[in-house]
C-alpha cells in the first residue's frame, strides 16, 4: 500500500508545493508506520443548553463543560475506520483556548491513539483563519498522511477552516466527502453533490472535510472511556508552535463581529385545508420557493 | 475495583447518551412484537457491558456495583428487557467469581466477557418459587458425571444461553449448583426448553421452562469443586443479594421514564383552558412521583456502596429492592393516570412501564419475601446489639 501511495504521488495532477512535508511523510512510510491521520476537532458549548454570550455580547460563553462538536464525530469515526482497515493511527488537533479536555476525551474513547491540544489565553476571539494557522502549525509537526475535518462547526458555522489549512499547508483540499478510500491511486473521494456526488482522486497528504451523517458514529466502550484518560495527550502552546500571539486571538482576527441578534422566532405558517385541490397549492409553494 | 467519579460519570453517560438516541425510538416497536432486540444487544456487547462486572485478571473491567447499578438504571430507562437480558448473566458471574474454583475460573469468565457466551440462572421450579426448599430437580452421580433429571421454571435468557446456574438437589438431599453448558437454542444434550412463557411484559427476552432427561454434566461443572457439595442455595442466595440492588435499579429506571414522561405530558395537555400541569391535583401527584422516586434512588445507591465497602447488605438491598419495585409500580400508575385516556393506549410508552413495573415487585423474592428478610435481620441486629 505504501508503495502504491508514492506512484500515485507522482502520477497526481494536484500541484504541490510543500516539499519538506511531503519528503518527510514518504520518509516515514518507508518505515512501515501504516496510515497516520490526523482529525481536526473542536470543543464546543453542548448545543442541548440554551446558549449563552460573553460579557460583550459578541461570542459564545465558553466557559461551561464542552462537549465533543457532533459534526466532528463523523470524521473521526471515518479516521477510526481507515486506520482499521488500513493499520495506522488516528490523532486528534484541537484548539482549546481554555484548556478543556472533555469533549477531546470522547474522541479518545472512541479510539483515536492520541491527540495534540493547542491551549492559549492568547487564543481566546481567534477568527477561522487565525485557528486555520494554529491548526496548521500544529499539523505541521504532527506530519499526517490524511487531515480529516468537519465541514464547518455546529458553534462558528464558517466553513472556511478546512480549506484555509489545506491553503498554509500547500495540500489538496477536498471538500464534503461522503465517502473516503485509501486506495491505490492515493485517496478517492466521493464528494457530496447536489446532483449527486464526484469522484475526486487525489494524492495524499491532502485535507478533507467530512459531511455530517455519511458514517454513524461508535458509542465509546466502556474499556475505550477507561483508557482515554491515559492515552498520550500533548499540551501545546502558541510558543511551542512558533506562533506569535500577534497572529491569532482578537489582535490576530482580521474580522470584527459587530452585532450579534438572535435568530427571529418562526411565524406560525400557513395552514391549507385539502379541498381536493391540495396537491396544487403544493405544487404552487414549491415553486414559489423555486425549489421545482 | 472502585471507579473513580467522574470516569463512573462517563461510563454512565455513554449509555445514557445511546438510551437517548436509540433505545428510547425502538424499543416500542420490539417490545409490541415481542421481538429480541438484537441490535441492541449488539451494542451491549460493544459498550462490553457483559465483562463490566468482570474481574480484571480474566479480562473484564471490574466495575463497581454503584456503577453498574447506574449503568442498569439507564439501561432500564430504556428499556426494562435490556437490563433482563445482562442480568441473568451478571448473577452467573458473580456466583463463579466468588465461589467456583481457580479452575472454573479461568475457564468460564474468559468466555463471558463479550456476550458471545452468556449466562442464565435457574433456580425456580414450577412448585419451588418462594419456597427453594421445595427443589425437587435431581442430579445423581455416574461414572464420575452428574445426571440431571427434573424441570425447571423461569428460566430468562434460557434458550440464547450458552451457560446455565443450575441448582439442583443431590443426593445428600441438600441443594448443589451446577455450571450447565449448553448449546443456544431449543435442544442441547437432555435438556430441552420446553415451554416459552408468555408474559405480560418484561419482552423481547424469552423466559422458559427448561426440562431435564438425563443430561449429562461433568464433575468438574459443580461449582465450587468437591466443597461446592450442598452449598447452591447459600452460593445463590449470596449473588441474589446484589442481584436485589440491580431489580431496584431497574424500578427506578422504569420510573425515571413514567415520570419523565408524564411530567413532559402534563405540559403539552391542556384542559380547560390549561396545560393539566396547571391543576394543583396534577402537579401533587408529580411531586408525590418524583419524592418517591428520589428516595428509592438513594436507597439503591446506598446499598450498592455498602456492598462497594464490604459491609453485608441484605438488609438494605432487601429494602432498596422493596421500596424501589412498590415506588415504581406507584409511580408508572400515576403516569398512566397522568396521561388520562391516551396512557391506555399502545401509543404511548406508560402502559409499558405499568406491564413492567410489576415483576420487580415478584421476581428475586417476592417483596413479601423481602419483608421476611428485613424482619429477620431486625431481630438479628437487636439480638447482636443485645
Ligand atoms: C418474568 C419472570 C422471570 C423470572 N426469571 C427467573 C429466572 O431467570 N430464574 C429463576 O430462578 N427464577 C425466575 N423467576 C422466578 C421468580 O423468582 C419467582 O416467580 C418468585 O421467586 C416467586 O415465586 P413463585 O412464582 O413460585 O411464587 P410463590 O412462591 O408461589 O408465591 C405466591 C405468593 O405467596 C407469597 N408467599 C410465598 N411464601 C410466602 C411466605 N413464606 N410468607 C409470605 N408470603 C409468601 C408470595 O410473596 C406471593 O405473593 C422469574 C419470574 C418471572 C415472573
Amino acid at each position: 500500500m505504501r508503495q502504491r501511495h508514492t506512484h500515485a504521488q507522482r502520477r497526481s495532477s494536484v500541484a504541490r508545493r510543500d516539499l519538506p512535508f511531503r519528503v518527510a511523510i514518504r520518509g516515514r512510510r518507508q518505515h512501515n508506520q501504516g496510515v497516520k491521520i490526523a482529525v481536526c476537532v473542536k470543543q464546543i458549548p453542548d448545543p442541548a443548553n440554551p446558549g449563552r454570550l460573553d460579557a460583550d455580547g459578541k461570542t459564545l460563553a465558553r466557559d461551561e463543560k464542552l462537549i465533543l462538536d457532533e459534526s466532528d464525530s463523523y470524521g473521526v469515526e471515518m479516521a477510526l475506520q481507515l486506520a482499521e482497515a488500513a493499520g495506522g493511527e488516528v490523532v486528534l488537533v484541537s484548539m482549546s483556548p481554555t484548556g478543556e479536555v472533555g469533549g477531546i476525551r470522547t474522541a479518545l474513547a472512541m479510539g483515536a491513539d492520541a491527540a495534540v491540544i493547542i491551549s492559549d489565553d492568547a487564543l481566546a476571539g481567534s477568527d477561522a483563519l487565525g485557528t486555520a494557522k494554529v491548526l496548521a502549525a500544529a499539523l505541521r509537526r504532527t506530519q499526517p498522511d490524511l487531515i480529516l475535518t468537519a465541514t464547518e462547526s455546529t458553534d462558528g458555522y464558517t466553513g472556511t477552516v478546512p480549506a484555509q489549512i489545506a491553503e498554509l499547508l500547500s495540500l489538496p483540499s477536498v471538500t464534503f466527502a461522503k465517502s473516503v478510500e485509501v486506495g491505490s491511486d492515493g485517496l478517492l473521494v466521493r464528494r457530496q453533490a447536489e446532483y449527486g456526488y464526484d469522484e475526486v482522486a487525489c494524492p495524499l497528504p491532502a485535507v478533507v472535510s467530512v459531511t455530517a451523517g455519511v458514517v454513524e458514529p461508535r458509542y465509546p466502550s466502556f474499556r475505550g472511556i477507561m483508557a482515554a484518560k491515559s492515552k498520550p495527550t500533548e499540551m501545546l502552546t502558541l510558543a511551542g508552535l512558533g506562533l506569535e500571539p500577534s497572529e491569532v486571538g482578537w489582535t490576530g482576527a482580521r474580522q470584527r463581529i459587530i452585532d450579534v441578534s438572535p435568530v427571529p422566532e418562526r411565524g406560525g405558517g400557513e395552514i391549507c385545508e385539502d379541498d381536493g385541490t391540495g396537491h396544487e397549492r403544493i405544487v404552487a409553494l414549491l415553486e414559489e420557493l423555486k425549489v421545482l | 475495583m472502585s471507579v473513580d467519579a467522574e470516569l463512573a460519570d462517563e461510563l454512565v453517560a455513554a449509555v445514557s447518551t445511546w438510551v437517548d438516541r436509540d433505545v428510547i425510538s425502538q424499543s416500542r416497536a420490539l417490545e409490541q412484537a415481542d421481538e429480541f432486540p438484537q441490535s441492541m444487544f449488539e451494542q451491549m456487547c460493544d459498550f462490553g457491558l457483559f465483562g463490566a462486572t468482570i474481574p480484571p485478571e480474566y479480562g473484564g473491567l471490574g466495575l463497581d456495583a454503584i456503577t453498574y447499578a447506574r449503568v442498569v438504571e439507564e439501561l432500564s430507562r430504556g428499556w426494562m428487557s435490556l437490563a433482563g437480558i445482562l442480568n441473568s448473566h451478571k448473577l452467573a458471574v458473580a456466583m463463579i467469581t466468588r465461589f467456583g474454583t481457580p479452575e472454573q475460573r479461568s475457564r468460564f469468565l474468559p468466555r463471558m466477557l463479550d456476550g458471545s457466551f452468556r449466562a442464565s440462572f435457574s433456580l425456580s421450579e414450577p412448585d419451588a418459587g418462594s419456597d427453594t426448599r421445595n427443589i425437587r430437580c435431581r442430579a445423581e452421580l455416574d461414572g464420575g458425571e452428574w445426571v440431571i433429571n427434573g424441570t425447571k421454571m423461569w428460566v430468562t435468557n434460557g434458550m440464547r444461553s450458552s451457560l446455565v446456574m443450575l441448582l439442583a438437589r443431590t443426593p445428600d438431599d441438600r441443594i448443589t449448583c451446577f455450571a450447565v453448558e449448553k448449546a443456544p437454542g431449543e435442544r442441547s444434550g437432555g435438556l430441552t426448553i420446553s415451554r416459552k412463557i408468555e408474559k405480560l411484559g418484561y419482552k423481547g427476552l424469552e423466559t422458559v421452562e427448561m426440562s431435564y432427561a438425563d443430561h449429562r454434566v461433568p464433575h468438574a461443572n459443580l461449582l465450587g469443586g468437591d466443597k461446592g457439595m450442598g452449598e447452591g442455595l447459600r452460593y445463590a442466595l449470596s449473588a441474589l443479594e446484589l442481584g436485589r440492588v440491580n431489580i431496584a435499579a431497574r424500578a427506578v429506571g422504569v420510573a425515571q421514564a413514567a415520570l419523565d414522561a408524564a411530567l413532559a405530558y402534563s405540559q403539552e395537555r391542556e384542559t380547560f383552558g390549561k396545560p393539566i400541569f396547571a391543576h394543583q391535583a396534577v402537579q401533587f401527584m408529580l411531586a408525590e412521583m418524583a419524592t418517591k422516586l428520589h428516595a428509592a434512588r438513594l436507597m439503591t445507591y446506598d446499598a450498592a456502596r455498602r456492598y462497594d465497602a464490604g459491609e453485608r447488605i441484605d438488609l438494605e438491598a432487601g429494602m432498596a429492592k422493596l421500596f424501589a419495585s412498590e415506588a415504581a409500580y406507584e409511580i408508572a400508575t400515576d403516569a398512566m393516570r397522568i396521561h388520562g385516556g391516551y396512557g391506555y393506549t399502545t401509543e404511548h410508552s406508560v402502559e409499558r412501564y405499568y406491564r413492567d413495573t410489576p415483576l420487580m415487585i415478584i421476581g428475586e423474592g417476592t417483596n413479601e419475601i423481602q419483608k421476611l428478610v428485613i424482619a429477620r435481620r431486625l431481630l438479628e441486629r437487636m439480638r447482636e446489639r443485645g
